[in-house]
């Protein structure tokens, strides 16, 4: 028997399924070139050429741009860029600390026996089983009461008061990034092969000497996947977010998200554009990245 | 000292996973616990969280109000039980029918050829690390009455030669399903997938060898050693669906509320903390006796690493 035959039911259903799951990405990828700024219906392409063009009816200055006259306007719009700034400073922080802390606990709950490892093996499990929602209501209220004692206690007026901000974002998001790197860290670490350890400490090198020189180059790639996985959860994180920013701190998705309940251009979807063709690129570099480890190990 | 700790190992580990562990205490269990303690405070009239002890916040979340027309002392009105019921029900469905579009799509994927298999994959990949608020918009832009379904349909309509009026799929509790299946869907095919692949092709053979035919092979090797998987996508979308508020927010307007928009307004328009945090927690639990008695019956998939 064939193991890769496939009945025509299951290939017409993917066939389905790819379509639904691509379509929507399509059109909006498809609008932005739009011209139409009230973006209702699709009225073509904006021309590449010519002083003045139609839009919605009225005759409008050319934009030098063409049909990525979005994709300029974006560029110029402040309020995307200081968002986008705010979204890779507080992922990249959120990145280096949750990596660091979420391997060394990593290292604790495979290598040794504490009175505290069930438990702490157990809190892992939280971000997982319970709705995100929660947990950013809870930091929330953690924020707003501890800000508020801390000001009245403090007398604290003015710019020094204690507010939600970048700091409050980023703290709450190492927060749900730690038991991912965790998790991915440990399962790399469950086929690590100890006689190497062995044979450098066999070898006269100290445990430190160990760690860097042969424990730490094994599980780079399963620290680097767990540095990158929670890379991408910060960068795209909407619902802790939305509940611990600040005036000042806005990310990209609450940028968008704000953007969707007033009136939309096609400016939205030319930043949706942009976005997903990063998406593609890092997915696309990482699935490059695991398959030569993977080859490499083999 | 340093030589002390050089010896004992338990104090390295202990040391090791401290930082882990205080970041989780802080920022996961404290905030549970305030949540909790809030639920049985009182809102002050500025909005503010008066801590007392009174299950108001509860008796009005199982449909008992203080506030009546006719000045009674407590009145009926389940609304808010329709909110929690609509949420298990949509969870439910959502669930349904991610399972029954995901499999196809995840048993194609395992079963085609070891060198095409990435590019399949890497095209779950893409709607999955596409962010969340703009699939919502995506689909926004679909629904709409000028929109891209209403579009294909007039299209379709006209080759048949059939009458054709463009209609409203915004703000419908059918859009927020439409919605919520396409925004989980990758997120089931991959545990099962993951499950799939794990399956020895020897067993396949020897199902042919004893004369299974295929539908046979399928009910009783394949789904079976694949239930692993279902069982993890499972629980990677159902808590989610429960507690989504974006997808009802853009795609069901003021039509559709769930618990997540419950507990948003609560914080944002309504301000009254307490009730959100008490509808918080109901939430909470909700989903963690569901998936208790789901895990302790189908067991907890290890395929939940997979995504």
């Amino acid at each position: 028997m064939n193991p890769f035959r496939r009945s025509p039911f299951v290939i017409l259903a993917t066939v389905l399924v790819y379509f639904f799951l691509y379509a929507p990405i399509a059109g909006l990828v498809l609008y932005s070139f739009n011209a139409s700024r009230t973006n209702v219906r699709f009225e073509g392409f904006i021309p590449a050429f010519g002083e003045r063009v139609v839009m919605d009816g009225s005759l409008v200055k050319a934009s030098p741009c063409g049909p990525f006259h979005w994709y300029c306007d974006l560029a110029k719009n402040e309020d995307v860029l200081e968002a986008a700034g705010n979204t890779m400073k507080i992922a990249i922080i959120a990145t280096i600390v949750s990596t660091i802390i979420g391997t060394m606990a990593a290292l604790a709950l495979q290598r040794y026996d504490f009175k505290l490892k069930p438990f702490s093996q157990v809190s892992l499990y939280i971000p997982i089983v319970i709705p995100e929602i929660v947990m950013g209501i809870g930091a929330l209220t953690l924020f707003s009461q501890l800000f508020q004692f801390l000001n009245t206690s403090l007398n604290l007026s003015g710019d020094a008061r204690l507010t939600l901000g970048i700091v409050t974002v980023t703290v709450s998001h190492i927060a749900f990034m730690i038991p991912f790197v965790t998790l991915v860290v440990q399962a790399r670490l469950q086929g690590f092969d100890k006689s190497f350890e062995e044979a450098a400490m066999d070898l006269g090198a100290d445990e430190w000497t160990t760690f860097n020189r042969i424990t730490l180059p094994m599980i780079l790639p399963g620290i680097l996947s767990g540095a990158l996985l929670a890379f991408t959860l910060s960068l795209d994180d909407f619902v802790i977010t939305f509940f611990t920013n600040g005036p000042g701190s806005t990310t990209l998705p609450i940028y968008v998200y704000g953007l969707l309940r007033r009136i939309i251009t096609p400016q939205v979807n030319a930043l949706s554009t942009v976005w997903i063709l990063v998406v593609f690129i890092a997915v696309l570099l990482l699935q490059l990245i695991q398959n030569r480890t993977e080859k490499a190990q083999h | 000292m340093l030589q002390r700790l050089r010896e004992n190992k338990s104090a390295q580990g202990t040391l090791l996973a401290l930082p882990t562990m205080l970041w989780l205490f802080v920022l996961l269990i404290v905030p549970l616990v305030l949540t909790l303690v809030i639920s049985f405070g009182r809102r002050s009239p500025d909005g503010d969280v008066i801590f007392t002890f009174t299950l108001d916040n509860y008796i009005r979340l199982m449909g008992y109000h203080t506030d009546c027309p006719g000045g009674q002392s407590r009145c009926f009105d389940p609304i808010y039980f329709h909110i929690l019921w609509r949420s298990l029900a949509l969870a439910f469905n959502t669930t349904v029918l991610v399972i029954v579009l995901g499999y196809p799509l995840a048993y194609f994927i395992a079963r085609s050829h070891p060198r095409k298999r990435n590019l399949y994959l890497f095209m779950v990949l893409i709607p999955l690390w596409t962010n969340f608020v703009i699939r919502v918009y995506a689909w926004m832009m679909l629904l709409r009455k000028e929109g891209g379904i209403n579009i294909a349909l007039g299209w379709l309509a006209n080759l048949l030669g059939i009458p054709f009026e463009p209609f409203e799929m915004l703000y419908t509790p059918g859009a927020v399903l439409v919605g919520m299946v396409y925004e989980f869907l990758p997120f089931m095919i991959l545990p099962i997938f993951t499950s799939l692949e794990k399956i020895d092709n020897s067993l396949f053979e020897a199902a042919a060898d004893l004369g299974a035919n295929a539908v046979k092979t399928f009910l009783r090797v394949t789904l079976p050693l694949s239930m692993p998987g279902v069982v993890a996508g499972t629980i990677l979308v159902f808590i989610p669906v429960m507690g989504t508020f974006i997808v009802s927010d853009i795609l069901g307007g003021r039509q559709v509320i769930l618990v997540g928009n419950l507990i948003q307004r609560q914080y944002l328009d309504a301000r009254d903390p307490t009730f959100g945090a008490a509808a918080s927690l109901i939430l909470m639990v909700m989903t963690l006796i569901v998936t208790y008695f789901y895990t302790r019956r189908f067991g907890f998939g290890e395929e939940i690493v997979a995504v």
